[in-house]
């Protein structure tokens, strides 16, 4: 009747199987199955962006079965394998991209603060081993300024993303009011300073509190305009605005 | 012919008012029965045809407004004229539906034409008199309720007070007066402060029959709210909740999919709510919130074919159901024209077929039947034969006799009682 590229055998029938042998066939193709119902639901939220004035009710529906697959994938560990299988971003990119196309195009006009991937990293943070969440939030708040030059986003709520930057930094902030800049040193002995250049983030703090909502996106945009990132390595480019989100916030 | 989107019988079942996807409205009169022809039992010729909306374009979000109608309500009638309430996705209006069957001839200062007289070739002054003419019908918009709403209304409802009505969209309900079109109350909100939190919407949305301060509303979930407009300015909070507990035998990941009321009805005496999801009508008493009391399936033998219907969109179809008058038989539709009933009392229920090809006009419908698997009687059709894209989406119930509206796509049909 309506036979379209997909293969007609849904799970649904299959969860009578019984026998080892089988039972080990059908894991796969469960997987598999399950694989393409997602992917099938990306594909679907995708178009419900490129609509008009997109089914509220629709996307709904399909966002839920969507992270409902990825809760279940998640405990299952396939998550897991998945990502420990293909580069960490191109997953979370998928993720993102459930969320991002759920919204329409009403929600951007409306300017609604709209956290990026919250929901899914923050998933990620309860299920996953200590490192691999590190590892997630790093990655995840990396994407951050990617994701901004496209001016899909408001400002990031790092909330969510709260990693050991926003703890160093709040220590970083008490002190700085209450202490004298002397003991600068002192007020940095307990971060990590591997992770950043000290000179690139004070001067980063100071020009980010002057800065309202739109001057920092325009700054993810044109990520040369603060004097300290001309000083700073490549690789603290990243950093850098990381740092300057978490201070607007 | 356009997809009619929405059909309603008035409160005396005269007048049967359908709407379209170009935004028209297509009123029916029943005529009255003559002694000449009893057999002939009143029939529903066409009585008024008007545009009710008009597309429209969104400058600000850059969208179009469709002009389809989604809902029809009647008021009870007052007076000679005729009102209902129509919507798009962001515009409800009153129109006003009178007929003229009389026009004033005799003027003084114009002539039949309408030219104006010379005032100096006027010798004799008459009075102006009424005198029959051809039946019109004349339709008028007398409110247009705008701006409201910011998602898209799914449902509209006249309170039992006749003079407010309430109008819900995805994640909010407004409740209106009938004379102030510039302000309307917001009495449920559901719509998160978090926008990645919007795992819910409202799906249908009606009054009580008799209680005018009580509502309810359905949800993507499943779930039923029953709100009481005494108890707080935003009934945000519920005075009581309706949810079955999910069945895990039957779980699956469209489990919730299939389990989002796409109408909810309250039956005549109002004691009763009916909710029609993807694969059941359901019936709940009004004083027991954990479980319906009566489930009826459709058609239960999409159940294993939920996946192919998920891809074709077809699951996400919204099928409405309706009390017959003594609310005794529940209606709703299917797929490949077939609409079914289930009788209450007896527990029996009947699929038949609104087609052009499969009966005649005044032909007793034959009952449908589909079969599952195995052996294809004569007369059944398989599952895989059932055509998807002829769905019936919206029937209704004539208020005190048994006579049923089907919308077929584009077509209408009428059904009634076979005549003894």
């Amino acid at each position: 009747m309506f036979v379209r590229g997909l293969k007609r055998k849904c799970f649904d029938g299959e969860e009578d199987i019984e026998g080892t042998l089988a039972g080990i066939k059908a894991i796969p193709s469960y997987n598999l199955q399950r694989q393409s119902l997602l992917d099938m639901s990306l594909v679907k939220l995708q178009l419900c962006h490129m609509l008009v004035e997109p089914n509220l009710c629709r996307s709904v529906l399909i966002a839920n079965t969507v992270r409902q697959i990825q809760e279940e994938m998640t405990q299952d560990g396939t998550w897991q394998m998945i990502n420990t299988q293909s580069p960490g971003q191109a997953s979370l990119d998928r993720l993102v991209s459930t969320d991002i196309l759920c919204r329409s195009s009403r929600d951007q006009a409306e300017g609604k603060h709209l956290p990026a991937y919250g929901a899914f990293s923050k998933d990620f943070e309860s299920d996953q081993a200590q490192e691999s969440s590190e590892t997630m939030s790093t990655t995840s708040s990396v994407q951050a300024p990617r994701n901004l030059q496209s001016n899909v986003w408001e400002m990031e709520n790092p909330q969510e993303n709260k990693g050991n930057f926003q703890k160093s930094l709040d220590q970083i902030f008490e002190t700085l009011e209450n202490k004298s800049p002397n003991s600068v040193e002192d007020l940095f002995s307990e971060v990590d300073n591997s992770y950043y250049d000290l000179d690139t983030m004070l001067t980063g703090m100071m020009s980010n509190t002057k800065m309202g909502h739109c001057d920092s996106l325009e700054t993810f945009s044109s990520p040369t305009n603060t004097a300290s990132n001309s000083n700073c390595k490549s690789d603290l480019n990243d950093l850098d605005h990381i740092v300057e989100i978490l201070v607007e916030s | 012919a356009d997809i009619i989107s929405t059909v309603e019988f008035n409160h005396t079942g005269e007048l049967l008012a359908t709407g379209d996807k170009g935004g028209r409205v297509v009123i029916f009169q029943r005529e009255q029965e003559s002694k000449n022809q009893p057999h002939r039992r009143g029939e529903y010729n066409v009585y008024s045809t008007f545009q009710s909306h008009e597309p429209e374009f969104d400058y600000l979000k850059s969208l179009e407004i469709e002009e389809k109608i989604n809902k029809i309500r009647w008021l009870p009638q007052q007076n000679a004229a005729y009102f209902l309430l129509s919507t798009n996705d962001k515009t409800v209006k009153l129109w006003k539906v009178s007929e003229r069957d009389k026009r004033p001839e005799g003027y003084n200062l114009k002539d039949e034409d309408g030219r104006l007289r010379d005032p100096s070739m006027i010798t004799v002054l008459r009075v102006p008199v009424l005198r029959p003419m051809d039946l019109m019908v004349e339709a008028t918009p007398r409110r247009v309720f705008a701006n409201a709403h910011t998602y898209h209304i799914n449902s509209i409802s006249v309170n039992s007070d006749y003079e407010t009505y309430m109008s819900a969209d995805d994640l909010r309900i407004n409740l209106w007066n009938f004379e102030i079109t510039n302000q309307s109350f917001n009495i449920v909100d559901i719509k998160p402060a978090n926008m990645e939190e919007r795992t819910e919407v409202i799906t249908a949305a009606e009054c009580h029959p008799h209680h005018c301060n009580t509502f309810v509303y359905s949800s993507s979930k499943g779930t039923i709210r029953l709100c009481d407009m005494r108890a707080a300015a935003l009934c945000d909070r519920h005075a009581k909740f309706f949810e079955e507990p999910e069945d895990p035998s039957n779980r699956s990941f469209f489990s919730e999919i299939i389990s989002s009321i796409s109408d909810v009805k309250f039956s005549h005496s109002g004691r009763y709510i009916m909710t029609r999801d993807y694969l059941t009508v359901k019936v709940w008493d009004l004083n027991m919130e954990n479980r319906p009391i009566e489930t009826y399936q459709v058609h239960d033998y999409l159940r294993s074919k939920l996946c192919s219907l998920y891809e074709n969109d077809c699951i996400f179809d919204k099928f409405e159901c309706v009390w017959n008058g003594s609310d005794s038989v529940i209606m709703t539709g299917s797929y490949n024209n077939f609409f079914r009933m289930f009788d209450r009392n007896t527990k029996r229920d009947v699929t038949l077929e609104a087609s052009r090809e499969n009966s005649k006009p005044r032909a007793i419908l034959k009952p449908r039947k589909v079969c599952v698997g195995g052996k294809r009687r004569k007369d059944e059709i398989s599952v895989d034969s059932l055509d998807f894209s002829k769905k019936i989406l919206h029937t209704a119930w004539h208020p005190s006799e048994n006579i049923i509206a089907v919308a077929a796509t584009n077509n209408l049909y009428i059904f009634q009682d076979k005549v003894n």
